[in-house]
C-alpha cells in the first residue's frame, strides 16, 4: 500500500517534469518595474496575446527602481516607470551598454485627500503642502491651526506612499522641491488601500497618493483643490479630474508614467517592436479603462515616431515638473 | 522523580488553590477561545466576501484587467508545479538528511555543529531565503526567474523543517527492532531500508507535507526571486517563467478597485481549501499507516 503510493507519487512527479521539458522556446517579452504602471501595461499585454497567439507576455511588479535595476542588467526588455529615470540609473545602464527609447504612456493625478468629515480645508496651496510637507517639519508643524490661521487648532494627521515608490518621489519633488525628501513623521505605505482605510477613518488625516484610489472610495475621501499660485496655467485652487489633468491646470501633481524599451530587443525582437506598436496605438482607450488618464493623442504619435527613428535617451530627466509631454517630446 | 513532584504539589495543596485553578483554567480557555475567534471571524468575513466569485470560471481563466473575468488558472498551476518540484528536491534531501544524523553520523562535534544550524535555520524569515534564492539561483547559477529557482528555493526553506521532523520520527523507532533486524544478520542499510524507514513514515510524511503546506503560502521568497505578477500562459518548462497564487493575491489586494478585493478573496479560499487538503492527506496517511504498524 505504501509502496504503491510513494511509486504512483514519484511517477506522477517524474511525467510532470517530462513534460516540463519537452518544449520548444517561445517568443516573450519580459517586462518589469513600477507598480502604478502595472494595470496599464497588464491590460495592454492582455490584448495583446490575444490579438497575437503565441506570444508570451510577462509583466512583474518591483518598483520603478527595482526595475530600472533588471532593466540595466539586460533581464527585461522593457521597463514600467512612474518617474524618469535617474541620473545614477543612467550611469549604470550606460555602464552595461544599455540603450533605450523613453516613451510617455498615460498621465497619473496625485491626489491629496482629507476625511469626509473636514470641512474647512477644501483647497491648499502649493506654499501650505510644502510648509507641512518639509523636513523642518518634522515635530513643529504638528496641527492644522499652523497651517492656516483659522484652521482648528488639532493635530494634524498625515498619510503618504511609502519611500520606495515613484509616487513618493513625484510628490515631494513637485511639493517640497526635492525629490526623496520629506518629514518623516507619517504614516507611510506602499499599499496605498491602507492609506485609503486610514484617512477615511480620521478626521484630522491629510494624505497623498493615485487619483485612481480615490474614484474607487469616492464616499470615504473628500478631495484637496491644489492652488499652485501661478495664473498662466489656471487661476485658484483646481482639482484634479480628467479634464484638468489632460489639459494641465491641475498642476504641480499630475505626472506622466513611461515605459523605457531596450533599443537593442527592439532592433532584434521583432515581437517587441510589435508589442510597443500596439502600446501606443491602444493607451488612450486601455489606461482609462484602468483608471488613468491618456495623454493627448500627439504624444502617442510623437512617441510612435521615437520608436521608428530610435531615438535614444531621456529628455524627462531633470525636466521641471508641469512641463507639457509633447513639448518634452518634440525635443530631440 | 515523578512521584516526587506530584507528592510535593499534595502536599502545597491548600482550598485557595482551589480558586487559582478555576481562574488558571478560565485563562487557559480564553487563550485556546480568542484565536479561534478571531480565526473564524477572518474565514466567515473571507468566505462572505469571495463565495459570489467561485466558479468554474474563476479557475480556468487568466488573469485580467476586468475583476469580473479575471481566473487564477496560471497562479494555480504555477502554485501545484512549484510544489511538485520543491517536493521533488526536498525530500529525498530530507529523508537522507535525517537518516544520515540519526543512524551513521558519529556523534562529534561537528554533527552537533550542523544539528544546531539546521534547528537555526528552521527558524530564518522566509524572506532571507528569498534573497539568497535571488543570489545563488538566479543571478549566480543563471536560472532566471524560472520555475526551477522558484522550486529550488522553497526546497532550501523546507528542507530544515523536514530534516527535523524526519529525524524526530526515525528517534521514535525502538533500538531494540534494530537490535533484532542486526541479530538476524541484517546490514545497516537493510535495517534502515526495512525496519527505521517503515516505521518512521507515518512521522515523516506529517513533516513533509506540513513544511509543504507552508511552502505553497509563502510570498516574500517567491516575490524576491523575481515570480510575475502577470502571467497568461501555462509554464511549459521547468525553465518558464511563473506566477504563483499567493503573488496574485497579494496583487489584487492592493489594487483600488474593490472588485479585484473579492478576486483576492477567492483566490484565498482556493488556497486555503488546498491547504486543508494537504493537511488532512497528513492526518489521514498518518492515521493508516500507524494502524497497519500496530
Amino acid at each position: 500500500m505504501t509502496k504503491k503510493l510513494l511509486l504512483t507519487a514519484l511517477i506522477g512527479l517524474g511525467a510532470l517534469f517530462a513534460v516540463a521539458c519537452g518544449s520548444k522556446p517561445t517568443a516573450t517579452i519580459t517586462i518589469d518595474g513600477s507598480s502604478t504602471v502595472f494595470p496599464i501595461t497588464e491590460a495592454v499585454a492582455e490584448e495583446f496575446q490575444k490579438a497575437n497567439k503565441g506570444i508570451r507576455v510577462t509583466v512583474g511588479i518591483s518598483g520603478t527602481g527595482g526595475g530600472f535595476k533588471k532593466f540595466c542588467n539586460k533581464e527585461t526588455d522593457i521597463s514600467d516607470a512612474s518617474r524618469p529615470i535617474r541620473k545614477a540609473e543612467q550611469e549604470k545602464c550606460a555602464a552595461s551598454g544599455v540603450e533605450y527609447i523613453e516613451l510617455p504612456v498615460a498621465y497619473d493625478g496625485l491626489a491629496v485627500m482629507v476625511n469626509p468629515q473636514n470641512d474647512w480645508a477644501s483647497s491648499m496651496t502649493v506654499a501650505e503642502l510644502k510648509k507641512l510637507w518639509a523636513p523642518e517639519a518634522q515635530g513643529k508643524i504638528t496641527k492644522w491651526s499652523q497651517i492656516r490661521a483659522g484652521w482648528p487648532d488639532k493635530d494634524i494627521h498625515l498619510y503618504g506612499a511609502g519611500a520606495d515608490s515613484g509616487t513618493y518621489d513625484y510628490f515631494t519633488e513637485a511639493i517640497v522641491g526635492k525629490e526623496h525628501s520629506s518629514r518623516g513623521d507619517f504614516t507611510a505605505s506602499e499599499d496605498d488601500n491602507v492609506l485609503v482605510q486610514g484617512i477615511s477613518s480620521d478626521k484630522y488625516a491629510l494624505g497623498f497618493f493615485g487619483l485612481a484610489y480615490f474614484e474607487e472610495n469616492k464616499d470615504k475621501l473628500k478631495l484637496v483643490a491644489i492652488d499652485d499660485e501661478k495664473a498662466d496655467n489656471g487661476r485658484g485652487p483646481i482639482l484634479p479630474s480628467l479634464e484638468t489633468v489632460i489639459n494641465g491646470t491641475y498642476q504641480p501633481l499630475s505626472r506622466p508614467l513611461f515605459i523605457y524599451v531596450r533599443k537593442d530587443a527592439l532592433e532584434k525582437k521583432p515581437e517587441v517592436r510589435a508589442f510597443v506598436d500596439f502600446y501606443l496605438k491602444h493607451a488612450t482607450t486601455l489606461s482609462r479603462q484602468v483608471g488613468y488618464i491618456p495623454l493627448p493623442a500627439a504624444a502617442y504619435t510623437l512617441g510612435e515616431k521615437r520608436v521608428a527613428n530610435m531615438v535614444t535617451g531621456t529628455v524627462f530627466s531633470g525636466s521641471k515638473v508641469g512641463v507639457s509631454v509633447e513639448e518634452l517630446l518634440r525635443k530631440k | 522523580m515523578k512521584q516526587q513532584e506530584s507528592h510535593r504539589s499534595d502536599f502545597f495543596f491548600t482550598p485557595l488553590d482551589g480558586k487559582i485553578e478555576k481562574a488558571f483554567r478560565a485563562i487557559m480557555a480564553l487563550a485556546v477561545i480568542l484565536p479561534f475567534l478571531i480565526l473564524i471571524v477572518l474565514l466567515v468575513d473571507t468566505f462572505v466576501d469571495g463565495y459570489p466569485r467561485l466558479g468554474w470560471n474563476f479557475l480556468t481563466s487568466f488573469p485580467s484587467r476586468f475583476a469580473s473575468s479575471a481566473g487564477i488558472l496560471s497562479p494555480l498551476v504555477g502554485s501545484i508545479i512549484l510544489m511538485g518540484l520543491t517536493a521533488l528536491f526536498a525530500v529525498p534531501l530530507g529523508i537522507g538528511a535525517a537518516v544520515y544524523l540519526e543512524e551513521y553520523a558519529p556523534k562529534n562535534a561537528i554533527t552537533t555543529f550542523i544539528e544546531l544550524n539546521i534547528a537555526n535555520l528552521a527558524g530564518v524569515p522566509s524572506i532571507i531565503y528569498g534573497l539568497l534564492g535571488l543570489g545563488l539561483f538566479v543571478r549566480f547559477m543563471q536560472m532566471g526567474r524560472s520555475l526551477l529557482a522558484g522550486a529550488a528555493t522553497l526546497s532550501l526553506m523546507a528542507l530544515p523543517m523536514i530534516i527535523m521532523a524526519a529525524r524526530e520520527a526515525i528517534r521514535t523507532v525502538p533500538n531494540d527492532l534494530r537490535e533484532a533486524a542486526y541479530a538476524l544478520g541484517a546490514d545497516r542499510w537493510v535495517t534502515i531500508r526495512k525496519v527505521v524507514l517503515p516505521l518512521s513514515l507515518p512521522g515523516i510524511l506529517t513533516g513533509i507535507i506540513l513544511s509543504l503546506a507552508r511552502a505553497i503560502g509563502e510570498t516574500a521568497p517567491i516575490i524576491t526571486i523575481g515570480a510575475l505578477t502577470y502571467v497568461a500562459f501555462l509554464p511549459d518548462s521547468v525553465t518558464s517563467s511563473f506566477t504563483a497564487l499567493p503573488v496574485q493575491i497579494f496583487n489584487w489586494i492592493s489594487r483600488p478597485q474593490t472588485d479585484f478585493h473579492v478576486n483576492a478573496a477567492a483566490g484565498i479560499i482556493v488556497l486555503l481549501v488546498i491547504m486543508l487538503a494537504m493537511n488532512s492527506i497528513a492526518i489521514f496517511l498518518r492515521f493508516k499507516l500507524q494502524r497497519k504498524i500496530q
